[in-house]
């Protein structure tokens, strides 16, 4: 092996920083893929709650898959330091919903703007700190052996959740119609 | 006359301010000492900026609600304006921290890294970013009602994330962190004495009616402005 493996702080930080890219780049295609013409159709059969909600549903879905992903590829190809795999695994599957969650909606409005991924970065970066540095935390005592991961953090994250999907559906129907 | 009222209590309001807080007397509180005065000013931009954000959902809630793209442009000039705010907390408190929680053994710079990692810095850097990407996007979109829509669903988005996150963020990665405990400055707020509250929440009112007046002045250049390119 040329690369020697990594120490858990820095596997932490690599893994996020990582899963914050595939989120960006996956569920940026589900809003800006969409041509006028498919729009319009989906105008047509659905509201604008439903339709958000499948969007979320769907991009959720993704992201899990993704985050379990990559998370295989990080301990084939950079060792394995996670002390309590089981509630890693939980937390990784979290943080991509979590993520998946916020980009669903910041990719409406950045498609709405009729702009590239680029702004959806602009946007999203600022508003994911907060989440992404509670997931590393969360994450750390997965990593020591000694510390117990607090409930009440993974609570706060699971209600930032619903949050941004109450949101998405109230705030979705103004950007729905043109 | 009769409506200048509240631009008289400001100016009166901050020449209070600027008097008792630099003549009256301050507890004498270890590592803070003299510096201790930075509160009248340093926090109290936290607050105008926090109080200037409400406005600009409150304006963009109202749009949304009314589509008068009258509160567009309040909601805009509301987020401007707590911008400087934010800028002008950031550089009180880098003056503040230079002092206090910088070692004075080393050059300042080298004290950079570990203040800038404190949770309550990212929380703020967090909330300005925000903004100017709020910013951003507002001046990309050229269609005057789509820009108005969608800036203010992702203002309103961007505040209902961030401003919960920023107040928890610090309660909860201190605790993480136990570094922080030991520092008195961030438990500045439990220290403060009768002395120092009479000055205190005079000061938030009156640096938050500057806020709003210098945000009028700026409403009502840019509906004259709206005005004539309409009129054009």
């Amino acid at each position: 092996m040329s690369l020697d493996e990594p120490e858990s702080n820095v596997w932490n930080g690599l893994f996020w920083v990582i899963q914050l890219f595939i989120c960006i780049n996956a569920v940026a295609k589900s809003f800006l893929q969409e041509n006028k013409g498919r729009m319009l159709y989906f105008y047509s059969i659905s509201g604008p709650a439903s339709f958000v909600l499948a969007k979320l549903l769907f991009n959720s879905l993704l992201m899990l898959v993704m985050s379990l992903l990559s998370l295989l590829l990080f301990t084939l190809f950079l060792g394995n330091p996670m002390h309590k795999a089981g509630s890693f695994i939980g937390l990784v599957l979290l943080g991509g919903w979590s993520l998946s969650l916020v980009f669903t909606f910041l990719a409406a409005i950045a498609a709405k703007a009729q702009q590239n991924a680029a702004i959806m970065a602009v946007l999203g970066f600022p508003i994911i700190i907060p989440q992404l540095l509670l997931l590393m935390q969360l994450s750390k005592a997965a990593f020591a052996p000694l510390l117990t991961i607090p409930a009440s953090t993974v609570l706060l994250l699971v209600a930032l959740d619903a949050m941004v999907v109450l949101l998405a559906v109230i705030l979705f129907p103004f950007l729905w119609k043109d | 006359m009769h409506k200048s009222w509240w631009k008289i209590a400001s100016v009166v309001l901050l020449v209070y301010t600027f008097v008792a807080g630099f003549l009256w007397d301050v507890p004498r509180l270890p590592l803070l000492q003299e510096t201790i005065r930075n509160l009248y000013f340093h926090v109290c931009m936290w607050f105008a900026m926090m109080i200037l954000f409400t406005v600009s959902v409150v304006n963009a809630i109202r749009y949304l609600r009314t589509f008068n793209l009258k509160y567009d442009i309040y909601a805009r000039q509301f987020a401007v304006v707590a911008i400087v705010f934010g800028v002008l907390g950031y550089s009180t408190g880098a003056i503040w921290a230079s002092y206090t929680w910088a070692d004075p053994n080393k050059p300042a710079y080298n004290s950079f890294s570990t203040i800038a990692r404190d949770p309550k810095l990212i929380g703020a850097a967090i909330a300005l970013l925000v903004y100017f990407a709020y910013l951003i996007l507002r001046d990309s979109i050229q269609d005057m009602d789509k820009r108005a829509r969608i800036s203010a669903v992702y203002n309103i988005f961007a505040y209902a994330i961030l401003f919960p996150s920023i107040w928890i963020l610090p309660r909860i990665l201190p605790s993480l962190h136990p570094g922080n405990e030991d520092n008195p400055a961030l438990d500045v707020k439990n220290d403060i004495s009768g002395t120092m509250r009479v000055v205190f929440y005079p000061a938030i009112i009156g640096w938050t009616l500057l806020g709003l007046w210098i945000t009028t002045l700026k409403i009502r250049l840019a509906l004259v402005k709206e005005k004539m390119m309409t009129h054009e």
